[in-house]
């Protein structure tokens, strides 16, 4: 008997566009990037120089604070560039990729003779370590832990979010391949969320080894920080690992194949996406051909990631490490008369101020317009009404403001990351940067506790 | 027309801008263009997409709640003047009557608030907040109609100086602004906020007006809520108080006009259910209790005719739900406005000197809402605590 998860709070955003569950054609890009800032408080030391050539899994670089946490090239091919920004900050490892692509050869090891230390080292040596990230403070797990458990969230419920059950249907190999890796990792449970009210792909039914629970509700559901919430909540001094269930079946078929193989389907969804659908893509991708192809027109907002979490790129940009889609809406810099009055029939609201209302179940084309200033708080409740969690949010974030550590570990900062209070900055009226002030709040108690 | 005002604002622009002749006075323009226009910025950093409500829309909504409150009690000046004077008058001619006697008070509350609050933004260099827009529509409606014009003004001032801009602006205040004139004027100037010839225009000029108030009549003992609509001046029927026909400041007698705002922030989510419904539980409590130990007429009071009478049905609908002045949390919002409620029918019935009570209670609570908030959230943290202990006993 599973464990049903009930979430009350929370609102799910209709957008226009969400991507068909088709595979489209794609001509494969010549470059590739790994970026250093995909990976939250990673400081890289170098391993390559511009010129060297590189293999499927050879190491880019390492980071400062674990050198055994290596980043690897997810293609072959020539490093072009290593593009460096202000104080020579590492921005981009910019990689020529070769028409076919050539592996690293790793021997993980058969899977009956693989142990927590094998696994470890075969996933830090192939550079798949970065997939595995933890809480508290969401960041690259740290190898010398030891997780009371590992968390998939079989779907996300973001806004246009890509469907795992269609992305990962047939590669029932490869995932159970990837879980049995996990579970030597954890000496408690691997477990995997699926949605509550539709049917899951066989791979997430028939995989073994894992303790499914099945979650209900509307956004943020799908979200890990709220399933590991509800299941396992995080006290102080514990860790709870997470990866992408995408993720599972590469590390999976790592282990089956001995190489590192960085393809993953994505989709590219949005309003400004002409035939949103799925696509295979390298990890790290530039995007330039697929989106010159796709989008609708040249004033958009393209996102690798969900209009909620995602990361802003340009048109000639790259897909991000964590990323399982990529959404263009239109940019929203017009201004707008009146809006305190106009009627907004085309405005989301999570209140009724707007006549949006009599359309309950329409589907929106949102531009990235503030719709409005920043204020100090003024309403409140707010936050509550989308935070499906037995956390404060408005009180925890006050304290992050003020730097008040203790308040902060009190008010539950270690069980939450930024992707969690996404709602709250989308519906709050003062036009507060919430999810920034969690990050800072994140970071300033892992500095704290280090 | 949108070209028009854009290609204005484009050109008076450079004048406000840094270097520019008017610098100094950006804020102000700023609150002009930000009035007309919802400016063109798009999200810098986090989720790419916005709700559409802001804290502009937001205010307005509240004042356009308070519409029908402020309409029928123009209308109720006329009545209460004329049903006293008899003369013969038409609807229309009472309701003209009100708004020649209401209009300056929102003119002058409007003109000095704003006034003061654009003096603040440019004196410090932020931006224009809108919380005045509704402070400046409440104060008028909750002072009797026949206030000095300057009383007003020097109530504004207190209000926005002393209740909100030391504090640091909108959002920061501890009480409620538009609270915080009436409580100033009620102590500075006693004789012109309570007593018996304040309530209906002219009461105290002209002879043969009664200003006295249901709670006020109640206090003296009098008979006063009688279901006898005959009973002659002086006395009134519970349905002409729920309609609001019975003296009172001037937006806060009609508690249908008022139930009408309430619906309307309820429905589009900008008023505070939890505030609305435990506040009126909390005084249909405290209303029972006295009605079974009633020794004297306020006592008595049946405890649903407490609710439409007096100021308690404004002040629980528009300013007990002030969510700047109130509990934060969602429990906390529970507790305060039982209590608002609780202690508006207590003080009410114990302090005969002052018969309106939801004013203090208000403010009472304002200063005890971050307490009951610290108890709540302490909950969760302990709850947090516990767990912990569980896990590793």
């Amino acid at each position: 008997m599973s464990i049903d998860i009930k979430v009350r709070r929370g609102v799910d955003i209709k957008l226009v566009g969400e991507a068909d569950k088709v595979n489209g054609e794609l001509s494969p890009s010549e470059t590739c990037v790994v970026k250093p800032s995909d990976f939250h408080e990673v400081v890289p030391k170098l391993l390559v120089a511009e010129g060297d050539e590189v293999l499927a899994g050879t190491p880019l670089f390492y980071s400062k604070d674990n050198d055994r946490i290596r980043f690897t090239s997810p293609v072959s091919g020539e490093v072009a560039e290593i593009k460096r920004g202000e104080k020579r900050k590492i921005l981009e490892i910019k990689i020529l990729a070769d028409k076919e692509v050539r592996y690293e050869t790793f021997n993980p090891g058969a899977s009956s003779e693989l142990n927590k230390e094998k696994v470890t080292e075969a996933l830090l040596g192939a550079g798949l370590w970065p997939m595995l990230r933890q809480r508290p403070y969401d960041v690259i797990a740290n190898p010398d832990d030891a997780p009371k458990a590992i968390f998939i969230s079989g779907f996300d419920s973001a806004p246009l979010a890509p469907d795992y059950d269609f992305i990962l249907e047939g590669s029932e190999a490869d995932f159970q391949a990837g879980i049995d890796a996990l579970s030597h990792l954890t000496a408690g449970k691997v477990r995997l969320g699926l949605r509550a009210d539709s049917a899951a792909s066989k791979t997430f039914t028939e995989a073994k080894g894992v303790e499914v629970h099945t979650v209900s509700g509307p956004h943020p559901a799908g979200n890990v920080g709220i399933q590991i919430h509800h299941l396992d909540p995080i006290n102080k001094g514990e860790v709870v690992w997470f990866i992408n269930p995408q993720d599972v079946a590469i590390v999976g078929r790592f282990f089956n194949t001995g190489k590192y193989d960085a393809s993953k389907t994505i989709c590219v969804a949005g309003s400004e996406v002409n035939q949103p659908r799925y696509y295979k893509v390298i990890s790290g991708m530039g995007l330039s051909g697929l989106l010159s192809e796709t989008l609708k027109g040249d004033h958009l907002r393209i996102i690798s990631g969900n209009v909620l979490t995602g990361t802003r790129i340009e048109k000639e940009g790259y897909l991000g490490y964590y990323d399982h889609m990529v959404t263009a809406i239109p940019e929203g810099d017009e201004q707008e008369l009146f809006g305190w009055i106009a009627p907004g029939f085309n405005k989301f609201s999570t209140s009724r101020a707007f006549w949006s209302w009599l359309t309950p179940n329409k589907k929106y084309v949102l531009d990235s317009n503030m719709h409005g200033e920043k204020r100090a708080y003024v309403v409140t409740g707010q936050y509550e009404s989308v935070l499906p969690m037995d956390i404060y949010p408005q009180q925890l974030i006050k304290a992050i403001m003020v730097g008040d550590i203790e308040a902060m570990e009190n008010l539950g900062i270690y069980e939450v990351s930024a992707e969690d209070f996404a709602l709250c900055e989308v519906v709050c009226t003062s036009k507060m940067d919430v999810q920034k002030t969690i990050q800072e709040g994140l970071d300033m108690i892992k500095h704290e506790m280090s | 027309m949108k070209k028009l005002l854009s290609n204005f604002f484009e050109t008076v622009k450079p004048n406000f801008e840094k270097g520019g002749k008017l610098e100094k006075f950006h804020p102000a323009l700023d609150a002009f263009e930000t009035f007309v226009f919802v400016p063109g910025e798009s999200v810098k950093s986090g989720a790419h997409i916005r709700d559409g409500i802001d804290l502009k829309r937001t205010m307005i909504f509240v004042v356009i709640a308070m519409v029908p409150a402020l309409l029928f009690g123009m209308y109720n000046i006329g009545f209460q003047h004329f049903s006293q004077t008899g003369e013969v008058v038409s609807t229309m001619g009472m309701f003209l009557f009100g708004l020649w006697k209401v209009l300056p008070m929102i003119i002058v509350s409007y003109g000095v608030g704003l006034g003061i609050e654009f003096l603040f933004a440019i004196l410090r260099g932020h931006q224009v907040n809108e919380g005045y827009l509704v402070t400046g529509m409440l104060i008028p409606l909750i002072m009797p109609v026949d206030l000095p014009l300057w009383m007003l003004a020097v109530s504004v001032v207190f209000a926005v100086i002393i209740g909100k801009e030391v504090f640091g602006g909108t959002g920061m205040n501890i009480l409620n602004p538009a609270l915080t004139a009436r409580a100033f004027l009620f102590f500075a100037y006693p004789t012109y906020m309570s007593g018996n010839t304040v309530w209906v225009a002219d009461a105290s000029t002209v002879d043969a007006i009664s200003g006295e108030t249901i709670l006020g009549g109640l206090a003296a003992g009098k008979e006063v809520v009688t279901e006898a609509a005959a009973a002659g001046y002086g006395s009134w029927s519970p349905m002409e108080a729920f309609l609001g026909l019975i003296p009172g400041s001037v937006g806060e007698t009609s508690t249908l006009a008022i139930i009408l705002g309430a619906a309307f922030l309820l429905w589009t989510g900008i008023g505070s259910w939890r505030i609305m419904l435990s506040g009126l539980i909390g005084a249909a409590v405290m209303g029972l209790i006295f009605n079974a130990f009633s020794v004297n007429a306020l006592m008595a009071l049946p405890w649903y005719q407490h609710l439409v009478v007096g100021g308690f049905a404004f002040g629980l609908v528009f300013m007990a739900t002030d969510p700047v002045s109130a509990a934060q949390t969602n429990k906390g919002k529970i507790i305060y406005g039982f209590l608002v409620g609780f202690f508006a029918i207590m003080i009410r019935v114990f302090n005969p000197a002052y018969p309106e009570g939801i004013m203090l209670a208000i403010l009472l609570m304002n200063v005890f809402a971050p307490l009951i908030d610290h108890y709540v959230v302490e909950g969760n943290v302990k709850r947090r605590l516990k767990r912990m202990k569980a896990v590793k006993a």
